[in-house]
């Protein structure tokens, strides 16, 4: 806290106002002015959890910036919150691409369009809130309301088949809350009555009861992550989002569930996680593999990047279930690299479905002919998502790699499959959508980006080489934190 | 001290009994059709007694005519609550009624009456005054599910209420007769006593304990005895369906309280394993068949009996944290039983009913606020935070996990899960689909300003639930015999 300016809860509380404001504005007669508003939300949101880097002593594993007030006495639930190296870059992410989205919908959505840009200002903040959160019913009130939203996008401004996509995220994601729930109640009347997670943290549970929490806190997570073989909701929810629903559940939201992993259930059920890593890894290599081979059949552009998240965040999982430092910095670097390339990708998407209102790869062919610009920055993400060295694709790969080789080879060897076929299904879709002569009438009408997405694009692209050239200000501030964290894991707490 | 003055903890009583004879007969002088003098009246009267039961409050417990009635802190809560809620259902129902000519006034000298019934039920700590008091209540409701005497569907509702009544009337009549038979005596405190001390025919106090709770599972509508629930709620006028569906929940907890906690405390391992099975069945039953529902009132109707299965798993964890679990999640579900039928009245109109699930379609293009208004009532009902659904919930199932139960825990999650579906189906059909009907909804101020206080109350008790809990929490203390 710097001079006792609560940042954390102006990052979390920020956007929500604005978003409420936005609300304010009423009906489609005000949406310009709706849209000033929530720009000005979204970047001052940003602009607020800068001081959080900057600050940030990064030679302490502790917990930073800590909030601490009661809430509701009876239970002992506090308004607890702290961020330490590891979720201080999560709330950075996505304040980051807040504003993006509010970018990326300016012309796109007309109708109900305060709803819409107040819609993700409250999610941005709510989800600030999730990796926030010190206390168990705090981060459960976050992590729960933050479906609300979502929810909402998706069923209002999605595609066709759009209520069916909603309703399916929703049940399968608060199926694997609930069950967290009980684990965190039932940690809460173990440890004689607390809901702080740091206090859970040092705790001592039996095997069996280590082992049921680990799979309760597995339901609630891996559907968000999402991991084989609960990802069935993310094609479908992605598919039918509009292009800033896709963005932020891609980048941000398949981050929360990974963090839960690192925050709830490695460092509070340290035995189980071990105990239970043998299938931890089958399941995120079977991501890997299966999701990339599934991925390389889809027709649909959205589909096959949803495909490649997926697969992408088996990587994610991988790396911290092999307990050494590189898997699970490299983990979270993916995990970050990941937020900004499938964002980017997403949004290229969104350009070329609201030009041709169609996201069949069949209907497309040469549009580089058309938009060399545009090619231009989608040819360079579809790299980066391939992992190409020099993107920032490519350092949280390797080194969750490396980390894998260090604890079986044959781990490592079919995670490195994702390079194969990451490349297949990536440069296939751009060289079927970009290259080629122009394939038909509509690809020879488009008309190239505006100012509006290549400032967007440009932000990304930056993003994206700088942190591949460059990763050290991202490993730096995690580093601390990480290590304290495997520490922490490779003690038993029977 | 004069008698009258010993009187004080029942002054609240005694007032709205004078009140409601003499509205009734006043009324008779009325002219007016909208009946407002009568209107003014009555919420005066419900006024004046939260006023006497605040200022007539003694801390500590105050027995009165022979133990047979108790003022204590958890009958003071929940008579200030019944009150806001019965003058709650008078604010939503008014203009309803008045269009379909049912504003009468039998109407409100009912409801007063109802009331009386549940301040009886809160306060009784005899079988015979609770008995009164309940029956007091039920026969002002079945008037008033009838008071539509041309419509066949009210008509065909009040008498199966009636006759299902009686019958689990009967039961607890047969339960208390028993209960009698085998300790000797029909005051609360003097039956837990003697059962303590040892009874010489078990097997007649078991039998007696099984109609019991077999006739306040009808009441509260917990299946297999909920038959009657989707029936009446649907078939009542909706205003009449909300004073079933509302307060009188705060006068079955009281009930359930007295009789099982107070009364039947020794038996609790036989009665908390009959809780946990009515407790499954009802959530089970009543979240799958909700799903199939298209009239809403049924659909509140089913979520009502999962409702009070969630309810019964507070009380039969036990302790203060179970029961004042189950307080508190009864209280806020009142405050959206309240919001969801006000919603429907506020939605119909003169000739329609919007108790359809198809009529809230595209409401969020219709009016924006009520839509949101609805979906902050659909979520806390849901139990999705930040809304007080979410506390009400997370309060039981720490009590139910706190007791070691923790199969029941999860049963209770995954049947909410399913219950999320049908919610999530309202907020679908007011934001994902375009409306049926551009008729303009025209709300009464004072509706729209219920309303909105109503749906804000649950957020703002989602985001600080701290004061209500703890309300809760110290009323149960100090008002139960935990031993």
């Amino acid at each position: 806290m710097i001079f006792g300016f609560p940042l954390l809860s102006v990052a979390i509380w920020l956007p929500i106002i604005f978003g409420l404001l936005v609300l304010a504005t009423g009906n489609d007669r005000n949406a310009p002015l709706a849209r000033v508003i929530a720009l000005v939300g979204s970047i001052l949101g940003f602009l607020v959890t800068i001081p959080l880097y900057v600050d940030f002593d990064k030679m302490t594993s502790a917990m930073q910036f800590v909030e601490l007030r009661d809430w509701v006495t009876h239970f002992n639930i506090h308004y607890h919150l702290g961020v330490d190296g590891i979720s201080v870059l999560f709330v950075l992410l996505n304040s980051f691409f807040t504003p993006l989205v509010v970018i990326a919908g300016w012309k796109v959505i007309e109708k109900r369009v305060a709803q819409y840009l107040a819609a993700f200002l409250i999610m941005s903040g709510l989800v600030n809130g999730v990796f926030v959160s010190l206390d168990a019913v705090l981060f459960y009130v976050f992590w729960e309301a933050m479906l609300i939203p979502m929810f909402i996008i998706i069923g209002v401004w999605g595609g066709t088949n759009r209520v069916y996509a909603a309703v399916k995220f929703f049940l399968y994601t608060f199926f694997g809350s609930v069950l967290m729930l009980i684990a965190l109640l039932y940690l809460y009347i173990h440890s004689g009555g607390s809901f702080a997670i740091l206090d859970y943290h040092q705790m001592a549970i039996p095997m069996t009861a280590q082992i049921l929490v680990f799979i309760a806190f597995f339901m609630a997570f891996s559907v968000k992550v999402p991991m084989f073989p609960v990802h069935t909701w993310l094609p479908d929810a992605h598919v039918e989002a509009p292009t800033g629903g896709s963005v932020v559940l891609a980048a941000i939201l398949l981050k929360v569930g990974a963090y839960g992993f690192i925050r709830f259930s490695m460092p509070i059920v340290p035995d189980a996680s071990h105990h239970l890593a043998g299938v931890m890894i089958a399941l995120s290599l079977i991501a890997v593999v299966y999701i990339g081979l599934v991925a390389l059949v889809q027709t649909d552009m959205k589909k096959l990047v949803a495909y490649s998240s997926i697969s992408h965040m088996g990587f994610v999982t991988l790396g911290f279930f092999i307990f050494n430092a590189y898997g699970m910095e490299g983990a979270l670097l993916q995990m970050i690299s990941h937020g900004f390339i499938s964002g980017a990708l997403f949004l290229c998407i969104g350009v070329l479905y609201d030009r041709m209102h169609t996201r069949n790869i069949a209907d497309y062919g040469g549009v580089a002919n058309k938009m060399p610009v545009f090619a231009a920055f989608f040819i360079l993400f579809a790299m980066a998502n391939v992992g190409l060295p020099g993107t920032s694709g490519f350092v949280g790969e390797f080194m969750v790699i490396m980390g894998t080789v260090k604890v079986n080879f044959w781990y490592a060897f079919t995670a490195a499959t994702i390079l194969v076929f990451g490349a297949a299904y990536t440069l296939w879709m751009v060289k079927r959508v970009i290259f080629g002569a122009v394939a038909n009438q509509h690809v020879a009408q488009l008309t190239d980006i505006t100012l509006r997405e290549k400032l967007m694009f440009v932000i990304l692209a930056l993003t994206v080489l700088g942190m591949g050239l460059y990763p050290l200000p991202f490993t730096e501030i995690m580093h601390a934190s990480v290590n304290d964290l495997l520490v922490h894991i490779a003690r038993s707490k029977l | 001290m004069s008698y009258l003055s010993t009187l004080s903890s029942a002054y609240a009583e005694i007032f709205l009994l004078v009140m409601a004879s003499s509205i009734l007969i006043v009324d008779l002088f009325i002219t007016d059709p909208n009946k407002t003098l009568t209107y003014i009246l009555v919420q005066l009267t419900l006024l004046s007694c939260a006023l006497i039961t605040v200022t007539t409050h003694e801390p500590g417990v105050v027995h009165l005519f022979n133990n047979m009635f108790v003022d204590d802190l958890m009958s003071d809560v929940l008579k200030l609550l019944s009150y806001l809620a019965v003058s709650m259902v008078l604010v939503y129902s008014r203009s309803y009624l008045i269009l379909r000519g049912l504003f009468t006034g039998e109407f409100m000298v009912l409801t007063l009456f109802a009331l009386l019934g549940m301040m009886v039920m809160i306060s009784a700590t005899h079988f015979i005054t609770l008995y009164i008091g309940l029956e007091l209540l039920s026969l002002s409701l079945y008037a008033m599910v009838a008071l539509q005497r041309d419509s066949a569907t009210a008509t065909e509702a009040a008498m199966k209420y009636f006759i299902l009544g009686a019958l689990a009337s009967g039961l607890l009549l047969y339960g208390m007769s028993m209960l009698y038979g085998a300790t000797g005596t029909l005051a609360v405190a003097a039956v837990s006593d003697a059962i303590t001390h040892g009874v010489e025919n078990k097997a007649l106090l078991v039998f007696g304990l099984v109609f019991m709770v077999a006739g306040l599972a009808f009441k509260l509508g917990a299946v297999p005895f909920h038959m009657w629930v989707p029936d009446v709620y649907h078939g009542a006028p909706t205003a009449v369906t909300m004073l079933i569906g509302s307060a009188p929940k705060l006068a079955v907890f009281a009930f359930v309280m007295r009789i099982l906690v107070d009364g039947l405390q020794p038996l609790v391992m036989h009665w908390s394993g009959m809780l946990a099975i009515l407790a499954v069945l009802s959530m089970a039953i009543g979240n799958i068949t909700a799903i199939a529902q298209t009239n809403l009132k049924r659909m509140l109707a089913y979520s009502t009996i999962a409702h009070m299965g969630f309810l019964l798993l507070g009380v039969l964890s036990g302790g203060i944290d179970g029961y004042s679990s189950a307080m508190f999640y009864v209280v806020i579900y009142v405050l959206m039983s309240l919001g969801g039928f006000g919603m429907i009245m506020l939605l119909s109109r003169e000739g329609f009913e919007a108790d359809m699930l198809n009529d809230f379609k595209g409401l969020n293009q219709r009016s924006p606020w009520l839509a949101f208004m609805m979906l902050i009532l659909m979520f806390s009902m849901a139990g999705v935070p930040p809304t007080a659904g979410f506390y009400a919930k997370l309060s039981v199932l720490q009590a139910v996990v706190g007791a070691g139960h923790i199969p029941l825990a999860v049963m209770a999650v995954l049947f909410s899960l399913i219950g999320a579906f049908y919610y999530l189906r309202i907020v679908k059909l007011m934001y994902f689909d375009s409306p049926e009907t551009h008729v303009k909804i025209s709300i009464q101020p004072d509706n729209g300003l219920l309303i909105s206080i109503n749906g804000l109350a649950i957020l703002a008790l989602g985001i600080m639930p701290s004061t209500l809990i703890t309300v809760c929490a110290i009323a149960v203390q100090k008002s139960l015999m935990l031993h």
